[in-house]
């Protein structure tokens, strides 16, 4: 991952780039909301994107999913790219009556009959074994904690075998365990060779265990490992406040500087 | 008792009647399951208003109502899901105002130019009278269609209804399945609308798809029940029609209404949660390999 030109990266060659976004803006009616972007994926990338409400981060994942087309600049992807999409929960029907396994199997959409062939149930079968809800195939997808939810859409992604996976705040309505489990989940995901970009505002318990991260607002404010970019300047320019970072266990740590004023005072 | 239901078995006209408001049930509840899910139940509502204006257009020029309300019909679903797209009006101020102006544009020209085709009454209310064997043949020929659209491209409607964006990214043209979706609801709407009538074509979509939707939670199982709910209401309601004297598109509806009041009954809260009308409270985590509820 890089953001050209905050984090040069002269060791990475253009050829493990999956997809790039360079000097792109775009905006909805007049709302710009993203402006002068220029940003990496590579293949062995697990990069967070940490922004405020309304910095433009599920739009970049438009425009990296190629839902969404640059007003301005250009999108480079890699010919033949897969990509798996995991949405956010709260944008969900859960209300939809579909089992989980026929919410996976919506990602081989190229079938025409609408019963499964044998090698789409046996692949069903090993990708939610694999995720650890193997035992919930036939349930309604209301009936599953925000966990096995999120692991649910893993699947339906990793079903098409993705080289690159992009997520809208996957850890969003879920409690700790389950975050940890995400993030060990992710970890494995990406050793075995898929590329993960996800969104969060979750600075602590997501963004601080990430590989590497960009700040986004409404462009790239820094983009480079947590070291870079948890810092006081780089989130003050990204979230708009004043934030203190701690070092802890060589993980950096934020603290909400109005929180510790008042602690003080 | 049983002559008098079998009695009128005997007339051609209510056969012929009975088994085109069956099969027009079936299809309104198949097509219904879509239109509900996806939000958009007013959508039937505006659309047989739309396809009204098509056929007091072919009724005063004389071109076939199959044509001419066709046309019509199609242009205007094309019209509503191609302003719907563009997200800037949502749908259903997209649906009232193409819709509603046909119906009106409809009204004047047979205010002005009289009625030369089938009865105002009929297309408004729904006839057992007015069934010649041409429409049987049309709605047979849709329903096929409607089966066949549904089962070639069964994957690729259901992730486009379920959530569209990641449906796009998955490799489902949506917008040709969404397309292809209005065009067999223009065509079931074309089809059924002088047995159902304008006013109540929308309530045999949305009617029977809600009663399955109460009754299961799988979208396979939802499609067959919904289809079958609609032909036995099609069914019941066009006997009704014929022993109340009373316009069959009304009896349909009732006796959909009925089926409705007794599933509601018989499965509460739990029914109507399903369909989305009561909030639901955050589910407990199910242990993996726990039995199905």
């Amino acid at each position: 991952m890089s953001g050209r030109g905050l984090r040069p990266t002269p060791a990475e060659g253009a050829g493990d780039v999956l997809v790039g976004l360079a000097d792109v803006s775009f905006g909805y009616d007049v709302d710009q909301v993203l402006t002068g972007v220029t940003l990496d994926v590579r293949a062995s990338d697990f990069v967070g994107v940490v922004g405020p409400s309304g910095s433009g981060k599920t739009t970049l994942l438009r425009l990296l999913l190629g839902t969404e087309r640059p007003q301005r600049g250009e999108v480079r992807r890699r010919a033949g790219l897969t990509v798996g999409y995991v949405p956010q929960l709260e944008t969900v029907d859960w209300s939809f009556p579909v089992t989980v396994s026929e919410c996976v199997l919506m990602a081989r959409p190229g079938r025409r009959l609408p019963w499964p062939s044998r090698e789409e149930r046996a692949a069903v079968s090993r990708v939610l074994d694999r995720l650890g809800i193997g035992g919930l195939a036939g349930r309604h997808i209301r009936e599953l904690s925000g966990g096995q939810q999120q692991r649910m859409f893993i699947a339906r992604a990793l079903l098409r075998e993705p080289q690159l996976l992009l997520m809208d705040e996957p850890t969003s309505g879920v409690d700790v365990a389950s975050r940890h489990d995400m993030l060990h989940l992710l970890g494995e995901l990406n050793a075995d060779g898929v590329a993960i970009l996800l969104t969060t505002h979750d600075l602590n318990g997501v963004a601080a265990h990430l590989p590497g991260l960009v700040a986004l607002n409404r462009t790239v404010v820094a983009a480079g490992s947590p070291h870079d970019v948890i810092a006081p300047a780089v989130l003050e320019r990204t979230f708009g406040a004043p934030m203190e970072v701690l070092e802890h266990l060589g993980m950096r740590v934020v603290l909400d500087r109005y929180e510790t004023d008042q602690a003080s005072a | 008792m049983i002559e008098t239901l079998l009695d009128p078995f005997g007339y051609e006209f209510f056969v012929k009647g009975v088994v085109v408001a069956t099969m027009a049930g079936g299809l309104c509840g198949l097509v219904g399951v879509y239109i509900v899910l996806r939000g958009m139940s007013y959508i039937g509502h505006g659309l047989s208003h739309a396809v009204f204006g098509g056929f007091a257009a072919s009724s005063i020029i004389s071109v076939n109502y199959y044509i001419g309300a066709g046309v019509w019909g199609l242009a205007s679903a094309l019209a509503i899901n191609r302003v719907t797209r563009t997200r800037r009006i949502g749908a259903d101020a997209a649906i009232g105002v193409i819709t509603t102006a046909s119906f009106a544009l409809g009204v004047a020209l047979l205010t002005f130019f009289g009625n030369k085709g089938p009865s105002f009454d009929a297309a408004l209310f729904g006839s057992i009278i007015g069934v010649r064997t041409v429409d049987l043949w049309v709605l047979a020929a849709v329903c096929v269609l409607a089966v066949a659209v549904v089962l070639l491209n069964y994957r690729a409607l259901l992730f486009a209804t379920f959530d569209p964006e990641v449906a796009d990214v998955s490799g489902v043209r949506v917008a040709r399945t969404d397309a292809l979706l209005m065009l067999v609801l223009s065509l079931s709407i074309l089809a059924t609308l002088t047995i159902i009538g304008v006013t109540l074509v929308a309530a045999t979509l949305v009617v029977p798809a809600v009663v399955a939707r109460m009754l299961t939670d799988s979208f396979s199982r939802m499609l067959w029940l919904s289809s079958t709910v609609g032909a036995a209401c099609g069914f019941v309601g066009m006997n009704l029609s014929y022993h109340l004297d009373v316009p069959s598109g009304t009896t349909i509806v009732l006796t959909g209404a009925a089926v409705f009041s007794v599933v509601l009954m018989l499965t509460g809260g739990r029914g109507l949660r399903r369909v989305g009308r009561v909030e639901s409270t955050d589910p407990a985590p199910v242990p993996v390999g726990a039995p199905a509820r």
